[in-house]
């Protein structure tokens, strides 16, 4: 192992994971938007739109962020839309992220009993504060597995983004690998920063789950 | 009774589920102070009678009345009659992310509007009636079926509702435990509360009934005072039904 090598390149990773994180930032925060939408849609059956909702989430969980991707940067330009490695990156992510994401939520919506539902509105609550201060905090907390999972699974896909140019950790990796062939080290400090990225969120999560699960659910 | 003061008035309900007729033509008046329990066996309409004077369920045919102003199909406006129709489940209808209290504050505060102050006072007079004021930050899962139950009934109560309706609150309890919640019932009804009360328990219903109605196959087949009803029903169905619960004929 090239220590020296390491500490001289370690600033370019650093400079990725930077990108990578900002990325997967913005792209998972949107995913949630969109999830949290399109679960709704779904989970209320809106006519019309549930369908194209259904058709979305089932185009995206079923093909690869690798080719979704290609179809972004490679495929839209055909048809004159041009958009640039990190737009690419981020708008993939959030296609892929938001089904993943509809689908966590609305599995916490369908977790609620009916019951709770019809004494909410038995109380005399509009049809929006059954949903806003019954049906949702109750979801949020059934779906809280299934979301961090989702949040570290598409932290990881990130490394796919450097099939659009995107200069994100993986590209410097292989962009080392390729200038100085030092394979051993490049791919050691990758698997790091990966590491580095993810286990402390990994670790965060599942605090906020064990704190959910002891403000007490379930009858 | 036609001297009294009609709170709740059911004029020629029908409801059905696409082909099948749930309820036909019932027709009912509640005055002010009444206790009704509606009998009748599994199947015959009874909580979807419920359902349907609190809205849960649209009526196809027929009005509802409360206090004189129609309740039936509101649509838009039906949060608001809900708020003077409270409504007990049968399952623990609890909100389980909310303590006891919280639980009980919801409705009155975000429905009614009302001075949290105002309604943490009575709320606790009320858990304190049925004994449960100890519990008032605990969470729904640390209470057992029966005081989910009577939890359930204050958090109705402290809506100020015209008319209570119970259905089948105590299916689901440890018969220990569905005594408690019958006395708490008890004591509303001798406090003059409204209440319409759909029950298997027949010794309850006998003691706390001013009225009985009996349905059967979606529709009312009996009406009159539980003294007249369980020792000489007018009808062969009732007849039929009353037997069920003598296990003396059987042996």
């Amino acid at each position: 192992m090239d220590i020296q090598f390491i500490s001289k390149y370690l600033p370019l990773y650093v400079e990725a994971a930077k990108l990578t994180l900002t990325i997967a930032t913005i792209g998972i925060i949107s995913s949630i938007f969109v999830g949290f939408c399109c679960s709704l849609v779904r989970y209320y059956k809106i006519p019309f739109i549930h369908k194209i909702v259904s058709i979305y989430i089932e185009l995206s969980r079923n093909t690869p962020l690798l080719i979704q991707l290609f179809f972004l940067y490679f495929g839209l330009p055909k048809i004159g839309i041009r958009l640039s490695s990190e737009s690419c990156a981020i708008v993939g992510l959030t296609f892929l992220g938001g089904s993943y994401m509809a689908e966590a939520f609305r599995s916490g919506l369908e977790a609620i009993p009916k019951i709770q539902r019809e004494s909410g509105l038995s109380i005399g609550l509009t049809k929006f504060q059954v949903f806003w201060h019954i049906i949702l905090p109750q979801a949020v907390t059934i779906s809280m597995p299934a979301f961090s999972a989702n949040v570290v699974f598409l932290i990881k896909e990130t490394s796919v983004f450097s099939a659009v140019a995107l200069a994100d950790l993986m590209y410097v990796a292989k962009d080392l690998i390729g200038l100085y062939y030092k394979t051993d080290e490049a791919l050691f400090m990758l698997v790091c920063a990966y590491l580095i990225i993810l286990l402390p969120i990994s670790i965060i999560f599942s605090i906020i789950e064990r704190k959910l699960r002891y403000a007490g659910f379930g009858n | 009774m036609s001297k009294k003061e009609k709170i709740l008035e059911i004029k020629h309900l029908k409801k059905n589920y696409d082909d099948t007729v749930v309820l036909n033509d019932i027709n009912i008046d509640v005055c002010k102070g009444e206790v009704v329990v509606i009998l009748g066996p599994s199947g015959c309409g009874k909580s979807t009678l419920l359902r349907c004077i609190n809205g849960l369920e649209t009526i196809q045919e027929g009005e509802i009345y409360l206090s004189g102003e129609k309740i039936s199909n509101q649509d838009k406006k039906m949060h608001l009659v809900r708020q003077k129709v409270g409504m007990v489940f049968q399952s623990y209808d609890l909100f389980p992310h909310l303590t006891i209290l919280d639980n009980i504050l919801l409705g009155p505060m975000k429905a009614q509007h009302r001075e949290k102050k105002e309604v943490v006072v009575e709320a606790e007079k009320l858990l304190e009636r049925v004994g449960l004021l100890d519990k008032k930050n605990a969470y729904p899962r640390q209470l057992s079926g029966g005081q989910k139950q009577r939890v359930a009934i204050v958090r109705a109560l402290c809506m100020h509702p015209q008319v209570m309706l119970f259905d089948e609150i105590t299916a689901a309890l440890d018969p220990e435990m569905v005594r408690e919640v019958l006395d708490v019932m008890l004591e509303l009804a001798k406090e003059g509360s409204t209440m319409v009360i759909v029950t298997h328990e027949m010794q309850f219903a006998r003691a706390i009934a001013d009225r009985i109605i009996f349905l059967d196959s979606s529709k009312l087949v009996e009406e009159s005072s539980p003294e007249e009803f369980f020792t000489t029903p007018k009808t062969e169905r009732a007849k039929q039904f009353l037997n069920v619960f003598d296990f003396d004929i059987a042996k």
